[in-house]
């Protein structure tokens, strides 16, 4: 299928982008990468009147470490982040889930703004980006202002990003030598979307853990924090942790599993993530 | 209410002056404006890899991508590898190989099985064939089950490090 | 003469001089495809040449009260747009039924829906624009007024008084019904050690060929000729349908097949929006063009393998298997699929059960009822997979039951090789099978004590890996039983014209097609083999109706059998009549002498007399000079149907070596072994080949693939991220091996290759899978697909 007619218009700056979307209103979307977007359009499953094409404005995919922050601008291809140094060392959560994201052709043009700025539930990104706490730079009419993690998702597909707004970068926390990361999946293909997955940062404290943060995807309408499991995890009680996911996850069935084999898996993952947080650092 | 706009860039070498609408494509362009139709079309939903080409040195999605995005873009596809001799070693493995059988999903299996193997240099590491399935994991081939396109491009990657298999 | 080879070995006595069978050869067409120089006919483009979107049907089953066209009429770009009932008016309505299915019932089906949509995605308006784009545009614009019928979405309730019945006029939803009750089967199993008693149940599938299907067609309404240019596997039959339902004589219609991107059964069949693009050709008179997108193609490219078995076996403590008995139950949409019917899987499943094992005692049953689902029909290995996992399973489930290795089990019943030909249980009829062969060389290719203690280990480490079996049958090669009995004008036999050209070279020219299994290649190699050229001197002529012999196309693994055979008689017939010409200028008599490798030899000693270029130079420009009299014959035709058996059955043997997660249910597949037997192997590269990408999609049915429908008859998985399809990183590597048993229906002795690997998969991963969890206790699992949900179901664990 072919998309809807739709105009197209290139933003030279932030400002322009911010410019045309409050220009042209709720028809108007931005596309940045384009892997999801472009596929809704292929099937018709949304039809915006004009499209504002973030790929020309400069200077949006540096990845830094400022201020104890990795600093990943929203146009950082997922390839670019994959094969960043910066990365690897300073974000290595984000080194870990990155090779289960789609495959090379999608990360080749794929960017880490857009996948945080979709927030598909099923995502790694955004899960990860849960996980470490990590806070997003928004750009909007009246300026750039910054929302935390806990703060950005706030249904599905829907986040702390306005209809006129539009997400310039995301800041993480650079990894210490006291952090420990988690990160597992299951997917039924490689590079599917996640039955379920588990993003997970913590900081040790001797042998135990603390400061603990699980975020789900695949199991809710956006990325989900196992609070009361982190709490159990954090008391050194994994089989309380695993129990507790009852409570903090109410997964719905669909097409891939039923909400209790998704339940049932986040259990198992829970139980690997919390292996790979207190061996060595990752 | 139609959108059309003013692109120019360079596909398989050649300067392309191209007007097109905005929601067209860059599969589609190539193939329907510029004839190119060794680039396929499979799902359109950036699933299936037929579509695959290079632009500015990189293999994408040509369904995922617009035609007027690649204003000022260096774009290739299978004909201009093909003419180049760029991928000959990989095309006579896949041919060596029967790698392939309706040959719709090769286009796009040998550009990006050349992302890979155009990272292992003279002398550099051989890919996995673990490694190898991952990189084409994205690239739906129907007819071969996967493993002789494997073994072709396991043994450019062997023939290209310097290594006898 | 028989040439038994499955690798490249040295010529045989009676080989050619230039034999070509038994040999790797490349395929000639292969640099046009790794060059993008392939013609697809989503490629194709015509003068004058519009294009057409349907709208098609939101719900399931649905009254079409009204259609309001008139805003898409004035829509930029439209040309037309057409509604069922108008192009009724140019094409006439199908049946897809078989006289010798007795009792096989179906409603006419239309082109397009008329007054009521039977299934998502039955298309209901045509909108012809100059691009695709634009026809969707305007489809966006067709207001329709449906009212909501009750749509039938579960076979298990569909012959039930309180479902609607959704052809009123054929009286229920039964389809098809067959029974069969050969021994005695209730005493069998009363007499038996244990009986096992299990349901298996099979997902709905669809091939997925990542061509869609495409069709240009073209009414010239100067010729009075309409041209079209269609992915097919039967050029032959869509000629035939074409012209039947359009109301033409058969020769006004040419259907011309290029390169075809996939096609597995998915592309031999009528389908209604394909119907409809040569009627809106002939209605417009100009090329109209459909490429299925990908999400038109999940709800209409026919669907296969939605099935529902009960089945018993029935053994002794020896390993003697008593008895056999299934209860088949199957959805196959709103239509029978015309003209090869919904009722031959189901047929096939009853055919084929219990196929290889020497057992007298079977009694099955088969339903086929009328869903309001996307049509089934035939795909790859029709009716295999399902047979050979219930059999399979059944057996491996008896071994268990009685404590036996599934091997000792197999060797125990399958029928022994020197016993042929047999007659099975079903009525089926095998000329000669090497299953005790094929399974002592498949424990030598895997090593299966090595594996045993591998597993061994492993489990002793908390690891869980299974080692599943399964042998098979193949139909290949079939007669006219297949179809032809059945009052389907489908070709059983097929023809090749082999023609010398005036510098020697041979033009092969056949009625078989090339989807990509390298029938182009199997063909050269017959010719150039009986003829005595050199390969590269065979250029191969296929998918065009006006020009090649009439044929059936590429199907139910036929193409090398019967059209590489026509293609072998055909190049002895025109070596006798070259050398009848070459006798005649050397004076010599032609049985003296002998073609090899492009010149004629005197025969034993290969002395070079005269070369082809010179034959041909003489007798095309100098006849003069050729004695009074003698006629010059350089074109050769020669036709060949198997008549001895109604089918070739091939044989063979696979298995599957996987591991458990049992923590997610998740399987990783180690590695997958296979033996078959398809005869003389031509080609052993595209043999293995055929049986690796077989394998495959066999593999996509036991673990990924299902069309998952609701209660309302709305696919939901209908688009290739939620259908999952096998991808490189979840398929393990392949291990082929070959058993030769040559058919002496046929001097080639060539059987079929193309589906076996499809048929036995399935079966030996479930096997596989129940190996690894019956020492955890695990109910034994028997549906497909093989989801991590229900491995931890079966695990109790969820």
């Amino acid at each position: 299928m072919k998309p809807a007619p739709f105009a197209y218009a290139k933003a030279r700056s932030v400002e322009d982008a911010v410019k045309l979307l409050g220009k042209h209103g709720d028809g108007a979307k931005l596309l940045a990468g384009g892997q999801s977007l472009m596929a809704t359009l292929n099937m018709r499953l949304s039809a915006p009147s004009v499209l504002i094409d973030l790929n020309g404005i400069a200077g949006l995919d540096t990845i830094a470490v400022k201020d104890g922050m990795v600093d990943i601008g929203a146009l950082a291809r997922h390839a670019a982040v994959m094969g960043s140094d910066t990365i690897a060392q300073h974000a290595p959560l984000i080194a870990m889930a990155m090779p289960h994201i789609a495959h090379p052709a999608i990360r080749n043009r794929g960017t880490i703004g857009g996948s945080v700025a979709f927030a598909d539930p099923a995502a790694e990104l955004p899960a990860c980006f849960l996980a470490l706490n990590g806070e997003a730079e928004i750009a909007g009419p009246g300026g750039k202002r910054v929302v935390g993690a806990d703060d950005f998702f706030q249904g599905l597909y829907e986040t702390a990003i306005g209809p006129n707004d539009m997400l310039t970068a995301i800041r993480l926390p650079a990894a210490t030598p006291d952090m420990r990361y988690g990160f597992a999946e299951l997917s039924r293909r490689h590079g599917d979307y996640a039955i379920v997955g588990l993003a997970a940062s913590a900081r040790a404290d001797g042998a135990s853990l603390k400061d603990v943060r699980l975020a789900y995807f695949g199991v809710g309408l956006t990325p989900v924090r196992a609070k009361a499991a982190e709490a159990a995890l954090a008391s050194g009680n994994l089989d309380e942790a695993v129990k507790a996911l009852a409570t903090d996850l109410d997964p719905s069935d669909d097409i891939q599993e039923t909400g209790a084999v998704k339940k049932h898996l986040a259990g198992v993952l829970l139980r690997r993530v919390a292996a790979q947080m207190s061996g060595a650092r990752a | 209410m139609t959108h059309h706009y003013d692109i120019t860039l360079t596909v398989n070498g050649e300067r392309i002056d191209g007007h097109v609408e905005g929601r067209k494509s860059l599969v589609d362009f190539l193939r329907d404006d510029l004839t190119l139709t060794g680039s396929h079309v499979g799902c359109e939903h950036g699933v299936c890899g037929a579509c695959t080409v290079r632009v500015n040195g990189e293999v994408v999605r040509g369904c995922l991508m617009l035609a007027v995005q690649c204003d000022g873009a260096i774009v290739e596809t299978i004909e201009g590898v093909s003419d180049t001799g760029e991928i000959a070693d990989l095309q006579d493995a896949f041919e060596r190989r029967n790698a392939l059988q309706c040959g719709f999903c090769t286009p796009g299996m040998l550009l990006t099985a050349q992302e890979l193997l155009s990272q292992t240099k003279n002398g550099g590491k051989v890919p996995s064939r673990d490694d190898i399935r991952e990189h084409i994991s994205g690239n739906y081939c129907r007819c071969t089950g996967y493993h002789a396109i494997v073994d072709a491009v396991e043994a450019v990657a062997v023939a290209r490090a310097g290594r006898s298999s | 003469m028989k040439i038994v080879s499955d690798l490249p070995s040295p010529l045989t006595a009676l080989d050619r001089p230039n034999s070509y069978i038994g040999r790797a050869v490349p395929r000639p067409n292969l640099k046009r495809l790794t060059q993008g120089r392939a013609q697809y006919v989503s490629d194709l483009v015509l003068p004058r040449m519009a294009h057409v979107a349907y709208l098609r049907s939101p719900f399931a089953h649905a009254r079409i009260k009204h259609i309001d066209k008139s805003e898409a009429e004035k829509a930029r770009g439209v040309i037309a747009v057409v509604t069922g009932p108008e192009l009724a008016k140019v094409i006439t309505p199908w049946v897809g039924v078989l006289t010798h299915l007795k009792g096989i019932k179906s409603a006419p089906q239309y082109a397009m829906a008329v007054d009521r949509a039977c299934w998502q995605g039955e298309a209901v308006c045509a909108v012809v624009a100059r691009t695709r784009a634009e026809a969707e545009d305007a489809c966006e614009l067709i207001q329709v007024d449906y009212e909501e019928l009750t749509p039938v979405t579960d076979p298990e309730t569909a012959l039930d008084a309180s479902t609607p019945v959704i052809h009123p006029d054929l009286g229920d939803n039964l389809t098809f019904e067959r029974s069969l009750d050969a021994g005695e089967v209730d005493k069998a199993f009363a007499q038996s050690d244990a009986v096992v008693e299990t349901t298996f149940i099979f997902g709905r599938h669809t091939g997925v060929t990542n061509e869609p299907r495409s069709i240009v067609a073209d009414w010239n309404t100067g010729d009075q000729r309409l041209t079209v240019y269609q992915g097919t596997q039967a050029p032959h039959m869509m000629q035939n349908l074409f012209a039947k339902h359009l109301g033409l004589e058969e020769h006004q219609v040419r259907v011309i097949t290029k390169d075809v991107g996939g096609s597995f059964g998915v592309k031999v069949h009528t389908y209604a929006d394909e119907m409809a693009v040569v009627a809106l050709s002939k209605l417009l008179k100009r090329p109209i063009k459909f490429v299925a997108d990908r999400l038109e193609s999940f709800v209409t490219d026919i669907h296969a393998r939605d099935h529902r078995v009960k089945g018993k076996i029935g053994i002794n403590k020896d390993g003697t298997i008593t008895a056999f008995e299934i209860d088949d139950l199957t959805g196959i949409g709103p239509y029978s699929v015309y003209p090869r019917t919904s009722g031959i899987e189901a047929n096939q499943v009853v055919n084929l059960v219990g196929g290889p094992y020497a057992c007298p005692n079977y009694r099955a049953r088969a339903r086929v009822v009328f869903q309001n689902k996307n049509v089934m029909c035939q795909y790859r290995a029709v009716g295999h997979p399902i047979a050979t996992a219930v059999t399979e399973g059944l057996v491996d489930l008896a071994a268990a039951k009685i404590g036996m290795d599934p091997i000792e089990v197999r060797k125990k019943n399958l029928y022994a090789d020197d016993a042929y030909p047999v007659t099975a249980a079903s009525g089926i009829k095998f000329e000669k099978l090497s299953h005790h062969a094929a399974t002592d060389k498949l424990l030598r290719m895997m090593d299966y004590k090595a594996l045993r203690a591998n597993q061994a280990a492993a489990r002793a480490n908390g690891i869980h890996r299974g080692i599943g079996f399964a042998s098979f049958i193949e139909v290949t090669n079939p007669s006219a039983a297949f179809y032809g009995v059945g009052g389907a004008r489908i070709s059983a036999q097929d023809g090749a014209t082999v023609k010398l050209d005036a510098t020697g070279a041979i033009f092969c020219h056949t009625g078989v097609s090339e989807q990509g299994q390298g029938a182009e290649a199997v063909i050269a190699q017959c010719v150039a083999s009986s003829f005595g050229v050199s390969l590269d001197k065979v250029r191969v002529i296929m998918g065009d109706t006006d020009n090649t012999p009439y044929g059936g196309g590429t199907w139910a693994s036929r193409a090398a059998g019967i059209g590489g055979e026509a293609a072998w008689q055909a190049g002895k017939a025109l070596r006798e009549n070259v050398l009848a010409a070459a006798a005649s200028i050397l004076q010599a008599k032609p049985d003296d002498l002998d073609i090899n490798n492009g010149v004629v030899v005197d025969k034993g000693t290969a002395k070079e007399r005269i070369t082809l270029s010179e034959v041909a130079r003489i007798c095309y420009f100098r006849p003069d000079t050729l004695p009074p009299g003698f006629q010059a014959e350089l074109v050769a035709t020669r036709h060949y149907v198997p008549r001895n058996w109604p089918f070739s059955f091939t044989n063979g043997i696979q298995a599957s070596y996987l591991e458990v997660d049992v923590d997610t249910g998740f399987i990783k597949l180690l590695k997958h072994w296979c033996v078959e037997d398809c005869g003389t192997v031509i080609n052993p590269q595209l043999v293995d080949e055929q049986i690796r990408g077989g394998i495959v999609q066999g593999l996509g049915g036991a673990l990924f693939e299902n069309c998952l429908y609701d209660e309302r008859g709305q696919m939901l998985n209908g688009n290739m991220a939620d259908y999952l399809v096998p991808m490189a990183m979840e398929m393990p590597d392949m291990e082929i091996g070959h058993v030769v048993s040559p058919t002496a229906d046929s001097e080639l002795g060539a059987k079929g290759a193309g589906e076996a690997g499809t048929a036995g998969a399935p079966a030996c991963v479930m096997n596989a899978i129940n190996d690894a969890l019956r020492p955890l206790g695990a109910t034994p699992m028997t549906e497909m697909p093989f989801t991590p949900g229900r491995v931890l179901r079966a695990l109790g664990r969820v």
